[in-house]
Parts: C-alpha cells; sequence; structure tokens
C-alpha cells in the first residue's frame, strides 16, 4: 500500500468563538478523486484553504506527498504550490486579463514560461474545455458562467498539477452545462492523472467526479466510502443529506 | 458596559489595527526586495497612477497657486508688502500645498481605485486564485503599485510645483499689476534647492502612504459590495489623514525646528 497524497490528521479551526473545523481526519489516495459533501458553512471551503495553505488551521497536521504543509513557507511553500490547481466556486478569473493570459498566469508567473509558448499551451488547454481559440482574446466579463467555469478548469489544469482541488465546481449552472463540467472534471482530470479534492452540495456532481465520498458535518468527517455505498451509508445524516430531506437528525440553524 | 472596558476594546482595536498594518507593511517591504520583480506591472501602474493623475493634479495646483497669491497681496497690504507675493508664493506651494494638494488629491484618486480594484479581487477569491497559480498576492499586487506610487508622485509634484507658480504669476500679472519678468527674477533668486527638494522628499513619503493605504484596506475588506465601499472609504480617509499627520512629521524633521 503506498502512502497516501494528501492527508488530513485532526485539523481544527476556529474564527473566534465559532468552531468550523473540529478534528478533521481524511485521507486521499494518489490518483484517486474525493468529494467532500455537507451543508452550507459546515467549514468545506475552510479545509479545502487549509490544505492550500491560504488558511492557517489552529491544531493539526496536514501532509501533501509526507510534507506537513502547515509549516512551510517562502521557498518551500512556492515549490508546494506548483503541484497544485483549483477551480474556485465563482470561477475567479482574473477580469484585467484575456482568458489565455488567465488560463497562461500560472505558466508565465509561477514556472517562468515565456509568453508565446504559455499561450500556445493555454489555447491547448482551452481546447481540451471545449472552447475555440479565439475565446482567448476575450476577456471574463464577455463571457457565460459555464465558459467562465470552462476557462477557470482551463486554468486548474494549464501547468499538469499533481493535485487538483473543485469548489462547487456545479453551483449556479444549469443542470445540463453542470453536467458538461462534470464530464468534463472527469475526462481532464483522468488526462493528467491527478489527485482530487473536490467540494460540493451537487450531489448529481458528487456521485459523476469521485471515486470516494465523505460527508463534513459539525466539524468532523462522519461518514466516508466509495462513492457506489453511498446510498447505503447506513448514516442517517447521509441519508439526510442525499435526499434533500428538511427532516431528519440534521437540524438547520435558520437563525445564525 | 462601564466607561474603562469601552476605552480598553478601543485601545485594543487600536493597536491590533497598527500591527495588522505594520505587519502588511513588513511583507510589502520584503517581497520590494526579493524577485521576481514585474516590471511590466510597475509600467502600467506609473501609467495610471503617475500619469492619469496629472490633470487633476495640474488644475488644483493652478488654482491653488492663483488663490494664494491673491491672499499674499491682499494680507501684505496691510502694511505696505504686497512686493513679496512672488517669494511667498514660491515657498507656500513647494514646501506645502505642492505636495500637501498632490498628496490629497491623488489619495482621492489613487487610493480610492486601489482599494476598490483589490477589494473587489479579494472578495470574488481573485487573491486566492493568485496563491493557488504559485503567485505570491503581495508581490504582484501591492509592491507594482508601492513602487510606481513613490516613483510618482515626486515627479507629480515637481510638475505640480510649476503649475502652482505659474498660476500665481497668472493671477499676479494680470491683476495685481506685477511686471512678468521681474516676478519671475524674484521668484527664482528667493526659491532655494532645499525648498523643492523637502517637497519631493514629501511626495514621496505620500505615495507611499497611498498605495500602502489602498492595498491594506483593499486586502482586508470582507463582505461584498458593501464591503468593498467601505474599504474604498477608509482607504482614502486614513490616507489623507496620514499625509496629514506625515506632513507635519517631515516638516519638523526637514527644517529641523
Amino acid at each position: 500500500m503506498t502512502a497516501p497524497k494528501i492527508q488530513l490528521i485532526g485539523v481544527k479551526k476556529r474564527f473566534g468563538p465559532k468552531v468550523v473545523l473540529d478534528g478533521v481526519d481524511l485521507s486521499i489516495d494518489k490518483g484517486s478523486s474525493l468529494v467532500v459533501i455537507g451543508g452550507s458553512g459546515t467549514g468545506k471551503s475552510v479545509m479545502i484553504k487549509s490544505v492550500l495553505g491560504i488558511i492557517r488551521p489552529d491544531e493539526g497536521t496536514i501532509l501533501v506527498d509526507g510534507e506537513d504543509v502547515t509549516r512551510v513557507s517562502g521557498a518551500a511553500r512556492d515549490r508546494v504550490m506548483k503541484k497544485f490547481g483549483m477551480l474556485f466556486q465563482g470561477a475567479a478569473l482574473f477580469d484585467s486579463l484575456p482568458v489565455w493570459e488567465n488560463v497562461a498566469f500560472g505558466l508565465i508567473q509561477g514556472h517562468g514560461v515565456p509568453r508565446r509558448k504559455a499561450r500556445d499551451i493555454a489555447i491547448e488547454k482551452l481546447a481540451k474545455v471545449g472552447l475555440t481559440a479565439d475565446v482567448g482574446d476575450l476577456y471574463p466579463v464577455e463571457l457565460s458562467g459555464g465558459m467562465q467555469k470552462r476557462v477557470g478548469l482551463a486554468r486548474a489544469i494549464a501547468a499538469d498539477p499533481e493535485i487538483i482541488f473543485f469548489d462547487e465546481p456545479t453551483t449556479g449552472l444549469d443542470p445540463i452545462m453542470a453536467d458538461v463540467i462534470n464530464d468534463l472534471i472527469v475526462s481532464t482530470v483522468k488526462d493528467v492523472g491527478a489527485t482530487t479534492l473536490s467540494i460540493t452540495h451537487d450531489m448529481a456532481s458528487a456521485r459523476k467526479i469521485s471515486h470516494r465520498i465523505a460527508m463534513l458535518y459539525g466539524g468532523r468527517i462522519i461518514w466516508q466510502g466509495p462513492t457506489d455505498q453511498i446510498d447505503h451509508s447506513g448514516n442517517e445524516y447521509v441519508d439526510q443529506f442525499i435526499h434533500g430531506r428538511a427532516e431528519g437528525p440534521i437540524k438547520m440553524a435558520v437563525k445564525a | 458596559m462601564n466607561i474603562f472596558a469601552r476605552i480598553g476594546r478601543a485601545t485594543m482595536t487600536l493597536l491590533a489595527h497598527i500591527g495588522r498594518l505594520a505587519t502588511f507593511m513588513g511583507k510589502a517591504l520584503a517581497a520590494l526586495v526579493s524577485p521576481p520583480i514585474y516590471t511590466r506591472l510597475i509600467l502600467s501602474q506609473m501609467m495610471r497612477i503617475g500619469y492619469y493623475s496629472l490633470p487633476v493634479v495640474g488644475l488644483t495646483a493652478f488654482f491653488t497657486g492663483g488663490a494664494l497669491a491673491l491672499q499674499i497681496y491682499l494680507g501684505g497690504n496691510r502694511y505696505g508688502a504686497e512686493a513679496i507675493v512672488p517669494q511667498i508664493v514660491v515657498l507656500g506651494i513647494t514646501r506645502e500645498l505642492g505636495p500637501v494638494i498632490a498628496g490629497l488629491m491623488v489619495a482621492g484618486r489613487v487610493a480610492a481605485a486601489i482599494a476598490a480594484e483589490i477589494g473587489t479581487m479579494k472578495v470574488t477569491e481573485q487573491i486566492d486564485a493568485l496563491t493557488t497559480l504559485a503567485t505570491n498576492p503581495i508581490k504582484y499586487l501591492v509592491v507594482p503599485r508601492l513602487v510606481a506610487a513613490v516613483v510618482c508622485m515626486p515627479v507629480l509634484v515637481g510638475i505640480a510645483d510649476s503649475i502652482g507658480v505659474f498660476g500665481g504669476y497668472v493671477v499676479a500679472t494680470q491683476s495685481l499689476g506685477f511686471t512678468g519678468s521681474i516676478y519671475l527674477k524674484n521668484t527664482v533668486d528667493f526659491a532655494t534647492a532645499q525648498d523643492i527638494n523637502s517637497g519631493l522628499i514629501k511626495a514621496a513619503a505620500f505615495g507611499f502612504i497611498i498605495a500602502l493605504m489602498g492595498c491594506y484596506n483593499g486586502f482586508n475588506s470582507k463582505g461584498g459590495a458593501q464591503g468593498v465601499g467601505n474599504a474604498t472609504t477608509s482607504a482614502v480617509v486614513s490616507a489623507s489623514i496620514l499625509i496629514l499627520a506625515a506632513n507635519y512629521l517631515l516638516t519638523s524633521l526637514l527644517f529641523n525646528t
């Protein structure tokens, strides 16, 4: 058995009095795809940002290839960051740059690829997500939400990362476009052979893009297993979530 | 709540702010001296911060110089010292009004624009995206703006000085009866290098304050449109106050009083 690509051990994070992560343990094998499901505000984003190093957890260890990424800084951090690619919920494209430069950004800035060569790679990656070369010269504001997500995906895979994070990849898209994005995620991830960690509350998407599913509730992982076991989890929290029932053990806090 | 708790809490908040700002400034200065240097971004920021501020700074300097000439003439008139107009205009413009007026105008224009731009990038996760693309956001966003503002402000103030003196000249020769050549000779003879240099040093410091407050408030904006609006307001207000405070401090340092 090989060591996991990403491993979270007892990760805790609180903001003031609010405990968001209360000891998260999770591991993802190399080349596999894990989707973390959970309601809004359960700390899914905080978890992903902790792995990325954007948020520093209060306690616990996050290992990427066996290296604790919560303690690295400077050049070592840059080296770790180069393993990552991320598709943001709102795509988070740089609106001051044309599409091709968005896609090529990590190559030019992070990896020092010459602009002309980076542009060629960008056009090639855009083709992979079903966009033609002329889209490259448009600006992000000129694109629809679905196209922005595609560009975000092209940017995430541009530098052939070892690990890709997907933050709510299908939120805000119509069901057909959501499925198109799911297909693209599956095919591109297979293409680059990356390990992926996604967070979503869209069950259709979770089933399609994952090998394993874990559920985050109350700051902990309360269930995890292979995707085909999700309907037989025997966990009433998971059942309530995947069937989208208002009644059940999970009580939605109407008042914050 | 009791009064001591209130004072204590306000003090703690203030100190926390100062601490955060100092940390931010430290990170920015560290990023300033380490590679890579984004020359292309520095040049484009110089265009936005320096070149596009020229009309605003030029116009305000012109009218300020004119009003100054008029006031000195009227004030000097009380004891027959109207002839001092060119000397006081050049002194006032180069030492104080040029840098301060330019600083405040650029603070309004540029600190606001920087805070709004970076604030929007923050709330739309573009800054997080930079991090995931192996790019240090401080280096990519803050350093070019700081460098551009520190380089451009002295140039802007140099131009503002000339236009301000020219404003005084126009008013003095057109409506106060001064002879053009004598006015100019008195101006040139009276002004010293220190008058002008002190203003340019102030300008560089104000440029630093403007870019730093714009970036700091942008990076710390929270929430959506309202958060960005608040960040923009605090950027302009804090930059303006700090410029006036720094102006006093620098005046007393530069002139050893």
